[in-house]
């Protein structure tokens, strides 16, 4: 009904007035957009500027509101992602639809609408893995694999079926960098061969890079069309965020001889589960007026790290972390809060948060212990008055914009729910923060704000430890940089000295005497442990 | 002596073998239905009531098994599409069937059953020690050892099984692939359904060719705890079923031997056993997450 194969002016795609509405919120709101043949297209926009919502509709995961679709000059409407598949759309998702409990090639053959034997899949899956440069073991399981490996089966199982567009939602967000120039190298073989992407993506150099054509996103309007390779990053970002973007400041540190406020000194995990991370022997030493960041591809241990550090987990040995002096591997989240540490984790909704309670009722219940004296009282009731004030404080400190005076978590944005969570912990002054993914999908101007006040609070004498997978953001806020690779943390290298192509090589694995010119550097960082830990595992890793 | 003591082992193996096997496929596709004692007593109540009324078991059989579907379509329409908490909902089909069971089977109770024949092939039957074993049983014990390997075969070795495996794993991936989950997880359950009603159609028509008012006696609640020690594998909920099976036969020839245990304490046996060998053969815990449906038990809303 579609394959009217025209050559010429014709695009491949042409999208007019695309719209859909969730209740109240218009995600899409007329959105237009045409893809020629053998173009990248890049789809810019904020979290939340209804990327995902778009493409979802292509690939026929939705259904459109209003708004017409052309493919190949024809009208059509995509009733199904087989029917998308069919059409010749393949997408590669932000979050995998993979399923970590089948093999790879079970995986791929999933996704083929027609009956193909898995030896068929696993060999065709062999000759595209080696045609493009994507090395994959067909028969092993999803859930071992590292998130680069998951995405190859994403992309060798949507090139399978031939598609003439492929969508890849932020491909990148979970790449080293050194993986992601592989896989722009794979893109661009496939623009060679006349295939069209449509390239999601918030960060502006790859873009720049890697697109021919820009259309921007904001609050679900398409607010410019634009070539990226005339244009530069600072233009690109005013245009998504539609003013200009803040980067955070980070005076020097104070200089002289510091305490230690966080050592963690050995700590070892078994893994949890069949498909986490054992944490093998980790070593730090943050001291006063620092921030540490930990870099590291998503799945590394750095959620296991996290719960070890935040007493969510408790380790067999007190000593071996040891928080302003006190050997804490045995106390649980409160004791460890009630020695001034305040911890942030990674998942905002149903960890950081109760979804259904409000937020004052959120603040006490990370905070009962700690302010026991101010918000409760003498038989142990909860004060209302005092801790609404305290939430008031909160949320006019951190700015957060939320609809009614007291709401629920669940219905503040990302961005303002994380403002409020990490503003939660930073009233009471903490002297160890720590903090895993600390602007995961919140937007530019909240993310700048909290990346500010954590600079500001070890400025203020505090320490802090920043776990993200955004490097960005840890050259942005950080001191040093140390790597957590499968389960490994290598020494701290200070900000000064590090580039995103070292790091980057120490987050895809390799050896910390390659990636590090001498051993000097982590001298500044408990060097004996540092060089110790990292002799000790070259074996482990080969 | 060997023999009728093996021969009494699978009849009491069966009934359990059968309403696991179909729970396995329903928790395979993400759904636990609590409702497999319920199904099963209404399959067992219609299995009789037809048997005994038109003088055919084998109408009474499929009786049976269209009943348990159907009841399992309640439950279906229940969690699916309205999509209510599938532990509550399964709960109370249980305590529906047991109760609507009671009341269509007043009339039937005291009157004499039909029983299901064995099978009988004249020298090889006769054969000794083994013979009525393996060639003199009643049809539904072929079935269920079909059933067994007919599972097996469809979950691991079919597109089909391997499509039920991950909508069971992750159902949002699946249903993005454009997998329709909500339909295949509705097959899902009424396979299970049908054989709960196959199940208690043995024990009606089988078992004790007798209508008694709960007479599946907690069966249905032993299958559902096969299938999760068994870690959700066919074969395994066989072996668990028949050590069930003979440790329930074995600890009653203790029982009348007057062995000096309280006879309480062996009356436990057969669940103590079963527990603790599907646990020490489930001890590695890779295989056994890798073979728990991930989704199992969780609503499922498409957006669209």
């Amino acid at each position: 009904m579609s394959e009217t194969r025209e050559t010429g002016a014709v695009p491949l795609l042409e999208v007019r007035g695309l719209t859909k509405v969730f209740g109240q919120l218009r995600a899409c709101d007329g959105i237009d957009l045409t893809i020629g043949k053998g173009e990248i297209h890049a789809l810019l926009g904020e979290n939340g500027a209804g990327k995902s919502t778009f493409v979802k509709m292509l690939f026929g995961s939705l259904e459109p509101a209003s708004g017409d679709i052309f493919w190949n000059g024809s009208r059509v409407a995509i009733r199904s992602p087989a029917h998308a598949r069919k059409l010749g759309i393949g997408m590669v998702f932000q979050h995998f639809s993979l399923f970590e409990a089948l093999t790879a090639a079970e995986n791929i053959l999933l996704s083929l609408d027609d009956d193909t034997s898995i030896v068929e899949i696993a060999g065709k899956a062999h000759d595209v893995s080696k045609a493009y440069g994507l090395p994959l073991d067909p028969y092993a399981l999803v859930g071992d694999l590292s998130v680069g490996e998951r995405q190859r089966i994403e992309i060798i199982r949507c090139l399978l079926q031939e598609p003439q567009l492929i969508i890849l939602d932020e491909p990148t967000s979970v790449l080293t960098p050194q993986e992601a120039d592989k896989l722009f190298e794979t893109l661009e073989r496939l623009r060679e061969e006349g295939k069209s992407i449509l390239y999601i993506s918030h960060r502006l150099e790859e873009v720049k890079r890697l697109c021919d054509r820009a259309t921007v996103l904001r609050h679900g309007k398409v607010v410019a069309h634009c070539d990226p390779r005339k244009e530069t990053a600072a233009s690109l970002a005013r245009m998504m965020v539609g003013s200009e973007v803040v980067t955070a400041e980070r005076p020097p540190a104070a200089a002289g001889e510091r305490a230690e406020l966080l050592g963690i000194c050995g700590l070892s995990r078994k893994p949890a589960g069949p498909f986490s991370i054992p944490l093998r022997n980790i070593w730090l030493s943050l001291k006063a007026g620092e921030v540490l960041g930990i870099a590291g591809v998503a799945g590394n241990g750095q959620g296991e790290f996290f719960e070890a550090v935040s007493g969510e987990v408790l380790q067999d040995s007190a000593d071996v972390i040891r928080i302003r002096g006190a050997a804490v591997g045995r106390l649980d989240i409160s004791g460890r809060r009630l020695l001034g540490a305040a911890f942030v984790p990674e998942e905002r909704l149903g960890h950081g948060a109760a979804p259904r309670m409000k937020l004052s009722e959120n603040l006490l219940l990370s905070r009962f212990r700690t302010d026991a004296a101010t918000f409760l009282g003498r038989l142990g009731l909860i004060r209302t008055p005092v801790i609404a004030g305290a939430a008031q404080r909160i949320v006019a400190e951190m700015d957060v914009r939320k609809s009614a005076d007291d709401p629920e978590a669940a219905s503040l944005s990302g961005g303002n729910l994380q403002k409020f969570i990490i503003g939660r912990e930073l009233d009471r002054k903490p002297a160890v923060m720590v903090v895993n993914q600390p602007t995961w999908g919140v937007d530019a101007g909240a993310a700048a704000r909290i990346r500010q006040a954590l600079i500001d609070l070890a400025r203020a004498g505090s320490a802090v430890l920043v776990i993200s997978q955004d490097l960005d953001e840890l050259f942005e806020v950080s001191d040093a940089i140390a790597v957590m690779h499968d389960g490994q943390l290598s020494a701290p290298i200070p900000v000064a000295e590090a580039t995103p192509e070292r790091i980057g090589l120490l987050m895809g694995g390799a050896d910390a005497a390659n990636a590090s010119h001498g051993a000097g550097h982590g001298a500044s960082h408990d060097g004996s442990h540092g060089s110790g830990h990292g002799l000790g595992h070259s074996g482990e890793v080969a | 002596m060997f023999e009728a003591v093996v021969i009494t082992i699978a009849t009491a193996a069966t009934p359990l073998l059968i309403a696991a096997m179909g729970e396995l496929v329903v928790e395979r596709s993400g759904v636990l239905n609590l409702g497999v004692e319920g199904m099963m007593i209404m399959g067992a109540v219609t299995g009789f009531a037809v048997a005994q009324t038109t003088g055919s078991p084998w109408l009474g059989v499929f009786a049976a098994i269209a009943m348990g579907a159907a009841f399992s379509l309640l439950f279906a329409f229940l969690t699916l599409t309205l999509v209510t908490n599938q532990v509550a909902t399964g709960l109370a089909l249980t305590l529906l069937g047991l109760g609507l069971s009671g009341m269509i089977g007043e009339a039937f109770i005291g009157l004499p059953g039909v029983k299901m024949g064995t099978l009988y092939i004249p020298w090889l039957t006769d054969l000794p020690y083994v013979g009525r074993l393996v060639f003199g049983q009643d049809p539904i014990f072929y079935i269920s050892i079909l059933l067994t390997a007919g599972v097996a075969w469809f979950l691991f070795y079919t597109k089909a099984g391997l499509t039920l495996r991950a909508v069971g794993d992750n159902h949002a991936s699946a249903h993005a692939l454009g997998i329709k989950v909500t339909a295949i997880r509705y097959l899902a359950v009424m396979f299970g359904g049908a054989c709960a009603g196959l199940a208690g159609a043995f024990l009606a028509l089988v078992y004790v060719p007798q209508w008694v008012e709960g007479m599946s006696a907690g069966r249905g609640w032993i299958a559902l705890a096969l299938v999760v020690f068994a870690s959700w594998r066919p074969w395994r909920v066989l072996a668990g079923a028949y050590l069930f099976g003979a440790v329930s036969i074995g600890q009653l020839h203790a029982q009348a031997l007057g062995w000096p245990i309280p006879s309480q304490l062996l009356s436990a046996l057969p669940y103590l056993a079963t527990i603790a060998v599907l646990v020490l053969i489930s001890r590695n815990r890779r295989l056994t997450m890798v073979n728990t449906p991930a989704c199992l038990g969780q609503p499922f809303v498409p957006d669209r």
